[in-house]
């Protein structure tokens, strides 16, 4: 067993963890933030995307331990403590961007990223920007469309 | 009202939850005292299993148990349908136990269950288990399941035919190939596919130490058939014992409709070590044992008149059940599959012959469109091939072969009647919005970069809203397939909705509560819809078949009828005036010609504080349920145009447009529609040009066990779509509502591959088989423009 530490959503935590132990199963097994999914077992899929130090991971991919001291942004610490959605989430409902909801998490974490490094996205570049990130359900159309929405949204708010 | 009610495209109650990551899955959820399954699986095909040696498993740390088949004493799963051979045989039924006991006969087949106290533990321990296998030869391939001298899957079904099963009038379709001045023929595969909802299956089985209750928490599209299935068939408890749960689910596609082994195994376990035991597959399992779709194997004949009138139709199919049959496996190319050959034509003799054979891969079931896809790939490849063949204009021929907009309802050769249909006007529509009149422009320019544009059409039409009871009930079905919905009106004014049906990313919380919000005129946000627990819902069959609003919407319209008709009474008797004389509009009641009126809240109100209440002639209270069974089937089509530009130096086919118009009768919320279209739409294209499992034909290894190997569609590899409807009201069902699940993945794949084959028309190549990938694209090229050059 070895400890961790680290900030998840800005609350400092720390645990005893398997050296195997990955940062996905760290989030929802030990702290039970279930919003993070896992989708593959091959680092394909991206339903468990989260951001370390402010960028988005595979937390498939990530060992517990090699996240020891960083900050941690799940979805459950995106939306205001007042329930007010981040422009990003917003931007998914207002576009029907989800179906079933399960891609969800990692989609929105991996679009905040992606809005967060490209001044002015353009359709091509979200779509290259979200091909680590599958969804089944909604053929991608919606998603493009609130990634769009959401990234100028998030551009609004900044200047304000 | 207007913008939360029919018509409105209201934004979804369900996405705060789910966007906020506060969503329940099933592997979400933790039971106290909970362990976790590992399950060991076959790494063969086709095997004895000589020995089981579980000894040091069973003592390795935190294990519980180590189950085998030897400890098997339940029941089989069963399945739900039917079907009878040519000679009025049944099917071949084999026995399907959750562990295997003798024999595996796929990758993937259950050997072992070992429970610990932790996931890693179990698997750890799994890693002890010492099988010892007679390894034996495998058959995977449709085509040769049937063959001689092949490996059999079963004793008891000979030449591996599960059955031999036929539709249609022989004599009359010979006898129109007789006369024919023109014969089509094809052969055709349509490749097998693995669903892969994002969200891997789960189950969680529970068991009550003081009440003798059993729980199953599992990710299913219709837990109250799970229940009866695996309650009455698999380990005999009585329903009021067992509760099923399936809360949300992240995406089915069919693959979650069916009872799967691991349900019934964490449930009988759980019972037998007193505590709950989660199983969550791992996508490589997902990829091994969820229910795969499609794999058909047809060759099928047109017969034209010198007009091109179709005169007769000619069909043979192969169809693969895997090595069990899953719940609905023979009813796909059967009941959902051959009755839907004529189409959207008038085509006049149809015989179509269908054999199901085993094999040594997982079962096939329905996958999105189920049997419909099928039937439209081999009508819209094969009428194409016409087109080309008489020299006829592809569109012109399709309009002349349509069924009439005057002739509905429509009684096909094929045992089918539809009810509506407007085939000329989606296709008009979708001409129009895909710009068809504007290709041999496009082409021209994309052929100055080198590239090569092709458009193709499908014009389809599928059946859904599943079903009338009697109707599959004669076909084989061993269930009635109506719905439930029941409303219950509580004393202030707010209501709860209970269906039958289940929402795994259709978006129904949002869609029902719009359809009582309109029926009874209260405010959206009053409403919860409830949906996925056999402990809450009285009934329901589920959703699958696009039924969730033509069958499941209907029942919530028959009970809301219901309500309104009992609060039309107590309204009348606050306003002391009789019933006939109430008018419920807009969420009031009022007597006409006076000025008095009543809230439906206030009606809510006195039905629960019965103090002023015509007591005597009815009772307190403000809640309906209804049985909906349909009348028939609903008929979805429309028309899909799908424009792409291939690489000819990496045979690599880019979708640059993709226009669907589809009929699914009245929309009540447009935006979730077109989200379903879009999905559907990729779902084909993704079959089209991305898609195929593979089972390597020696070993039975299945070789596309990850997403490094099956192409799923990604965001780059698709445009945006135009989608528009246009409805002609079901005639039989009180919305008027069709179904919109399926369409997108029925109508597109031969729109994409009748788009690719236009695009390499010029050089020569006459065929591709899905999913056209580079590779196969590159080598028709190469092989095309040979036969072109020595020609
Ligand atoms: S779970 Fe699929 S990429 Fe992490
Ligand atoms: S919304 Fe279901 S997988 Fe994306």
């Amino acid at each position: 067993m070895l400890t961790v530490s680290m900030t998840v959503n800005g609350i400092a935590v720390s645990a005893d963890v398997e050296a195997r132990t990955l940062l996905v199963q760290f989030l929802r097994e030990k702290l039970g933030l279930t919003g993070t999914h896992i989708g593959c077992d091959t680092s394909q899929c991206g339903a468990c995307v989260v951001h370390l130090n402010g960028k988005s991971v595979k937390s498939c991919t990530t060992l517990a331990v090699q996240a020891n001291g960083a900050a941690v942004t799940t979805i459950e610490g995106l939306a205001a403590a007042d329930g007010t959605l981040h422009p990003m989430q917003e931007a998914f409902r207002d576009n029907h961007g989800l179906q079933c909801g399960f891609c969800t998490p990692g989609m929105v974490m991996s679009a905040i990223d992606l809005a967060q490094s490209h001044a002015d996205l353009s359709e091509a570049e979200i779509r290259e920007g979200l091909e680590g990130n599958m969804c089944r359900c909604t053929g991608y159309h919606n998603i493009v469309k609130a990634v769009k929405a959401g990234a100028q949204a998030m551009t609004a708010a900044m200047r304000r | 009202m207007a913008d939360s009610g029919i018509g409105a495209s209201v934004k979804r109650k369900e996405d705060f939850r789910f966007l906020t990551g506060r969503g329940t899955y099933i592997d979400d959820i933790n039971r106290p005292g909970q362990t976790c399954a590992y399950i060991l699986r076959s790494p063969h095909a086709h095997a004895d299993i000589v020995k089981i040696d579980v000894a040091k498993a069973k003592v390795a740390p935190g294990v519980i148990t180590v189950l085998t088949g030897a400890d098997y004493d339940k029941g089989g799963v069963p399945c739900g349908w039917q079907i009878h051979s040519k000679d009025g045989s049944p099917m071949i039924e084999p026995p399907h136990f959750p562990l295997c006991k003798d024999k595996v006969r796929h990758v993937g087949d259950q050997v072992a269950l070992i429970v610990a106290e932790t996931y890693a533990l179990a698997k750890d321990a799994a890693e002890l288990i010492d099988v010892t296998y007679k390894e034996q030869k495998p058959i995977v391939s449709t085509g040769d399941a049937d063959k001689p001298g092949v490996a059999q899957v079963w004793a008891a079904a000979k030449n591996n035919t599960c059955y031999d099963w036929h539709i249609g009038d022989k004599a009359a379709a010979d006898a129109a190939f007789g006369k024919a001045a023109h014969v089509t023929k094809i052969d055709l595969v349509n490749q097998r596919l693995i669903p892969n909802a994002m969200e891997p299956r789960a189950a969680i089985g529970d068991f009550d130490r003081a009440t003798g209750d059993y729980t199953l928490y599992t990710t299913s599209q219709n837990p109250h058939v799970i229940r009866l299935l695996m309650g009455a068939f698999v380990l005999q408890i009585p329903e009021s014992k067992l509760r099923v749960v399936a809360p949300d689910v992240g995406g089915g596609f069919g693959s979650k409709i069916f009872h799967y082994s691991e349900e019934a195994l964490v449930t009988w376990a759980a019972g037998k070590i007193q505590r709950p035991i989660k199983w969550t597959a791992e996508r490589s399992e997902s990829f091994m044992t969820d229910a795969h779709g499609r794999d058909h194997v047809s060759h099928a004949e047109l017969a034209l008149d010198k007009d091109g009138k179709f005169l007769g139709l000619r069909v043979s199919t192969k169809a693969n059940m895997g090595a069990y049959l899953s719940t609905f496996a023979p009813c796909v190319p059967t009941y959902l599959y051959a009755t839907l050959l004529a189409g959207v034509y008038t085509t006049p003799a149809i015989y179509a012959e269908v054999k199901a054979v085993f094999t040594h891969t997982v079962p096939v079931d329905a996958y999105r469109g189920a049997g419909r896809p099928e039937a439209t790939y081999l009508l819209e490849r094969l009428v194409e091939k016409a087109a080309r063949e008489t020299g006829i204009d592809r569109v012109e021929l399709r309009r002349k072969n349509f069924i009439p907009t005057n002739a509905f309802p429509y009684q096909t050769p094929v045992a089918l009647q539809y009810d509506s249909g407007d085939y000329f006007s989606t296709l008009d529509m979708a001409l129009k919005a895909s710009d068809w009149a504007g290709i041999e422009t496009r082409r021209a320019e994309a052929k100055k970069h080198g590239k090569l544009r092709g458009i193709g059409i499908s014009t389809y039409l599928e059946a859904c809203g599943i079903a009338p009871s009697a109707v599959v009930g004669s076909l084989g079905a061993r269930a009635g397939l109506y719905e439930t919905g029941s409303i219950r009106v509580h004393p202030t004014g707010s209501v709860t909705v209970f269906t039958g049906t289940h929402s795994h990313g259709q978006g129904h919380e949002t869609t029902f509560a719009q359809l009582v919000s309109d029926g009874l005129g209260i405010p959206i946000e009053s409403i919860e819809v409830s949906h996925g627990d056999t402990n809450k819902i009285p009934f329901g069959m589920g959703t699958y078949g696009s039924r969730s609003l033509a069958v499941g919407g209907s029942a919530i319209v028959k009970a809301m009828d219901k309500i309104v008709k009992k609060a039309t009474r107590i309204a009348a008797h606050l306003m002391e005036a009789s019933v006939a004389d109430v008018e419920f509009k807009n969420g009031t009641f009022t007597v006409a010609g006076t000025d008095k009126s009543k809230t439906f809240g206030e009606v809510a109100l006195t039905a629960y504080v019965p103090h002023n209440y015509p007591i005597t002639e009815l009772e307190p209270g403000l809640e309906e349920t209804a049985f909906y069974d349909p009348l028939n089937f609903t008929y979805p089509g429309g028309c899909h145009i799908c424009e792409v530009e291939i690489d000819p130096d990496t045979g690599v086919t880019k979708v640059v447009n993709f226009t669907a118009v589809d009929d699914v009768g009245r929309v009540i919320n447009p935006m979730i529609v077109e989200g379903q279209v879009h999905g559907g739409v990729t779902q084909g294209i993704g079959q089209a040009l991305l898609e195929a499992c593979a089972y390597d034909k020696d070993s039975g290894q299945l070789l596309t066990g990850s997403y490094m190997d099956y192409t799923m569609p990604r965001a780059d590899d698709l445009p945006n779509f135009k989608v528009a409807t246009h409805a002609t009201m079901c005639t039989h069902n009180p919305l008027g509502s069709k179904g919109v699940g399926e369409v997108g993945a029925i109508g597109s794949p031969p729109a994409v591959i009748n788009a690719v084959l236009d695009a390499l028309a010029p050089l020569g190549v006459q065929d591709i088989s899905m999913p056209a990938t580079p590779l196969k694209v590159w080598q028709a090229i190469q092989a095309g423009s040979g036969r072109m050059a020595a020609e």
